[in-house]
């Protein structure tokens, strides 16, 4: 425990966590955690998937109480008060879900729950003049009468920002703030944050990115498998040294050999000028046990297509063939029959269903597979979850555990499991790591890897370029509905896939 | 070390305990809970005539329920239900009217498969509106509710529909009268359907769909399941239970009017939220849905032998029984 040294931004310690423990039903998830948050620093907060994270920040912003150990404040041993109350004591929270309503204004949602009125009647001036105030303190440009409907992700992040200041927040938890923001986005973020932070606002920066971790933070803790590791300034590590203290274990390759297919190996999938709404005459094929990348800037059109070649949104033109067979457009079950499964990249809201078991979630889509006439055995789905749990290595305490409670890492890996019951020969995995810890990255890699071996094509679609270069032996690009570039070989490097997604460059589509 | 074994057994115990599901227990429990209270207002209530009273009677709300469970969980919800039972059976009693088969057997057969037939478009119509016009379900019952009361009403103008041929009435009378090895029929029937429902809910491939989609539909439709069939699948399975329970209720009067089955859809639907079905969708139980009318009725035949509440008061006790039945599911689902 002594090697808690003092890094960055001497203040003094505003809040911290002495020895905390919490348990769920009896599954104990922190271990007697230590973390101190200084006055006007940046905290980052890492670990895996299922380190704990998430539970010490809820802890540390009074929406699950400690089982065991104290919450010191200003000195103080406090009891926070539950359900977002602690703001009153200037602890905001900011979710990785924004918690603001849509058909409110920028003012109206800055004000609500506390609106200024005057005798009895709302004073909006003074409340849109105040939210202008704030707006202008963080350099924003958000209309403070727009709809939040309206805005930018990246601005309702800003909003979200804005209201923790005018609370007075004194520490704000930001969880994976940036996982929906471009490069440029998050720049003017961090911008904001580090003036915030140098007029004494504290900090605690959860984020799977280090990167961003290594740019931004003064000090990071690490957390494993709900113990604390290490508390050090972020500048004596780098990002090396942070993902082995996180995993725990020397990270060999991230990414598994390459293995190009032969040239003359057969074309199972073949996509013929297909259009949709958004996507225009998009035509690429792919070979048996090749790993295709796509590549492209959010809102490419990516996810639009392949939803279109999987039938679950139907095309306005164009071919999908599958070994020399073509299929109806809008027919998901003809397209899974034929052998062409898709991974959604939003496995939340579209991938599992978060209050049934692992063991619904897993056969939901090859319930055939499981009993004749309709019938279901429940021993033949039993056996499919044990195969599942071994052979994607799904890591639960409990196995009758509903998939919401599931980490994000084993939930991906729940999904990944269900896709690959129903025995697709063309798997299109839509963002295969988004939102999970390196070691899991690592592992869904070399499962993805181990398919195309296995003589099974996949389609990765990815907006973190060093997973499309990592995993993929051909990336095609896309931008604003098209295929501009195909890069081959030595041609898959990220500036080279920059500058066709940035519309620097063109290139005619095979 | 002997203390961390000792903490294992009491965790791996304690997880055991939590297996059980509070939401599915409660409604037995409340059932207990009613037959004791019941006992201790009059001895004549536990007796096995009056029970088995109470089962019969509440055979129509029992069936229709179970109908109801599968659009309730497949995130829909049907008013339609008592409108549907009057017209079902109007049209029943009007086929045997119109004499087109002379030999009272095969009319009763062939007006049997008329009315099963009947009940099941007439859910198909609820399901088509609903998925393929794209209408809130909520709505579009509400409007073939209207449709179906208004038919009825035409087809009685406005008065009784009574089955005429005294032979018919005569072979008839046993299917809600009569017993099998001593057990009234409705009750049998109760079962019978309980089970096919239970084993389709938890056993088929149907059944999964159904939780599915109420529990998300866009995770389903992702999943290759062809939501709008399922949603339209479960109307008609509650018009085929509507035909069974105008099967039972025909010849018990030998009559319908414009005024049967009326707020039957709410007590369907109070049955099947007390049984602890979320309204919200995504979760079934067959067995809570017969266990919640059996309460209802159970509830009304406490009040008729005790001398201390009015049984005109029937109707607001159940209204009561539905919200302190959310208000408790709400508190076992923060706890768990």
């Amino acid at each position: 425990m002594s090697s808690q040294i003092s890094g960055a931004g001497d203040g003094a310690v505003v809040l911290s966590a002495r020895r905390i423990s919490k348990s769920f039903n009896g599954v104990q998830v922190l271990f007697g955690v230590d973390f101190d948050l200084r006055a006007g620093e940046i905290h980052a907060l890492m670990g895996e998937n299922g380190a704990g994270k998430s539970t010490l920040v809820k802890i540390l912003s009074g929406f699950e109480q400690p089982t065991s150990g104290d919450i010191i404040l200003d000195g103080h041993p406090v009891k926070l008060p539950p359900n977002g109350a602690a703001e009153a004591l200037g602890i905001v929270i900011i979710h990785q879900e924004f918690n603001l309503a849509e058909h409110l204004t920028v003012t109206e949602s800055l004000f609500l729950g506390r609106e200024v009125t005057r005798f009895g009647v709302l004073d909006r001036k003074f409340m849109r003049a105040e939210t202008r105030r704030v707006l202008d303190l963080l350099g924003s440009h958000v209309d403070e009468n727009a709809m939040i409907s309206s805005l930018s992700i990246a601005d309702k992040q800003m909003v979200e920002i804005a209201k923790a200041i005018s609370r007075d927040a004194r520490v704000v938890f930001m969880d994976e703030p940036t996982a929906v923001l471009s490069r440029e986005e998050t720049n003017f973020l961090f911008k904001q944050v580090r003036k915030l932070r140098d007029q004494g606002t504290s900090f605690v920066f959860v984020s799977h990115k280090l990167d961003e971790v290594m740019e931004l933070t003064d000090r990071v803790t690490v957390l494993r498998d709900g113990q604390w590791i290490k508390t050090s300034p972020t500048s004596i590590l780098d990002g090396e040294s942070i993902a082995q203290l996180m995993v725990g274990r020397e990270l060999s390759k991230l990414y598994p050999a390459k293995r190009e297919p032969d040239v003359d190996e057969e074309i199972v999938l073949s996509v013929d000028a297909v259009s949709t709404g958004y996507v225009k005459d998009v035509s690429f094929e792919v070979r048996k046990g090749e790993i295709l990348g796509f590549s492209g800037m959010i809102g490419s059109g990516r996810t639009e297509l392949m939803e279109a070649i999987a039938g679950l949104r139907s095309r306005a033109s164009g071919e999908v063939i599958i070994h020399g067979e073509a299929v109806p457009s809008g027919d998901v079950h003809a397209a899974n029959r034929r052998g062409l499964a898709y991974m959604t990249k939003d496995r939340k809201s579209k991938g599992l269903l978060l209050n049934s078991r692992m063991t619904a979630n897993l056969t939901l889509q090859s319930l055939e597979n499981h009993g004749k006439l309709g019938y279901l055995s429940p021993a033949s789905e039993a056996q499919a979850l044990e195969r599942a749990r071994r052979r994607f290595d799904i890591r639960v305490r409990d196995g009758n555990v509903v998939a919401g409670r599931m980490s994000g890492g084993n939930q991906q890996k729940l999904l990944l499991a269900k896709v690959m019951e129903t025995e697709p020969e063309i798997i299109i995995i839509d963002e295969p790591t988004r939102g999970i810890d390196v070691g899991t990255k690592q592992q869904i890699y070399h499962f993805i890897s181990a398919l195309a071996r296995d003589g099974r094509s996949i389609i990765v679609v990815s907006s973190e370029m060093p997973e499309v270069i990592g995993l993929c032996t051909r990336v095609a690009v896309m931008r604003e509905g098209r295929i501009v570039g195909m890069l081959e070989g030595d041609e898959i490097s990220e500036q080279e896939i920059m500058r066709y997604a940035a519309g620097l460059k063109k290139k005619a589509a095979a | 070390m002997d203390t961390s074994v000792n903490e294992e057994t009491r965790d791996v115990r304690r997880r055991n305990w939590r297996d059980i599901d509070l939401r599915a227990v409660a409604p037995f429990a409340a059932l207990i809970l009613l037959l004791i209270l019941g006992a201790l207002v009059n001895p004549n209530f536990i007796g096995l005539n009056n029970l088995a009273n109470v089962a019969t009677r509440s055979a129509f709300i029992a069936i229709i329920a179970i109908g109801a469970t599968f659009v309730i969980s497949s995130g829909d919800l049907d008013l339609s239900v008592g409108a549907m039972v009057a017209f079902v059976a109007s049209l029943m009693i009007l086929f045997m009217n119109s004499g087109v088969i002379a030999d009272p057997a095969l009319m009763l057969t062939a007006a049997v498969l008329f009315a099963v037939v009947a009940g099941s478009l007439c859910g198909l119509a609820n399901g088509l509106i609903t998925t393929v016009g794209r209408i809130e379900p909520f709505i579009a019952t509400l409007g073939t509710m209207g449709i179906y009361r208004g038919l009825t009403t035409w087809l009685s103008q406005g008065g009784a529909i009574t089955l005429k041929d005294p032979a018919l009435q005569e072979i008839y009378r046993p299917a809600y009268f009569g017993s099998i090895l001593g057990v009234p029929v409705p009750i049998v029937v109760i079962l019978a359907v309980t089970c096919i429902a239970a084993f389709i809910l938890y056993r088929t491939r149907y059944g999964r769909h159904v939780v599915a989609v109420g529990s998300n539909a866009d995770v389903a439709r992702y999943s290759g399941i062809p939501v709008n069939r399922v949603r339209t699948i479960a109307f008609v399975i509650q018009g085929l239970c509507v035909a069974i329970a105008v099967l039972l209720y025909v010849p018990r009067l030998g009559s319908t009017s414009a005024t049967t089955g009326i707020l039957w859809e709410l007590q369907a639907i109070t049955a099947v939220v007390v049984g602890g079905t979320a309204l919200k969708g995504g979760a079934g139980r067959v067995w809570g849905t017969i266990c919640g009318a059996f309460i209802l009725e159970l509830v009304g035949n406490i009040m008729l032998l005790s001398n201390f509440i009015s049984e005109y008061l029937i109707g607001a006790i159940q209204g009561t029984i539905i919200i302190v039945a959310m208000l408790v599911q709400r508190s076992l689902v923060r706890k768990s």
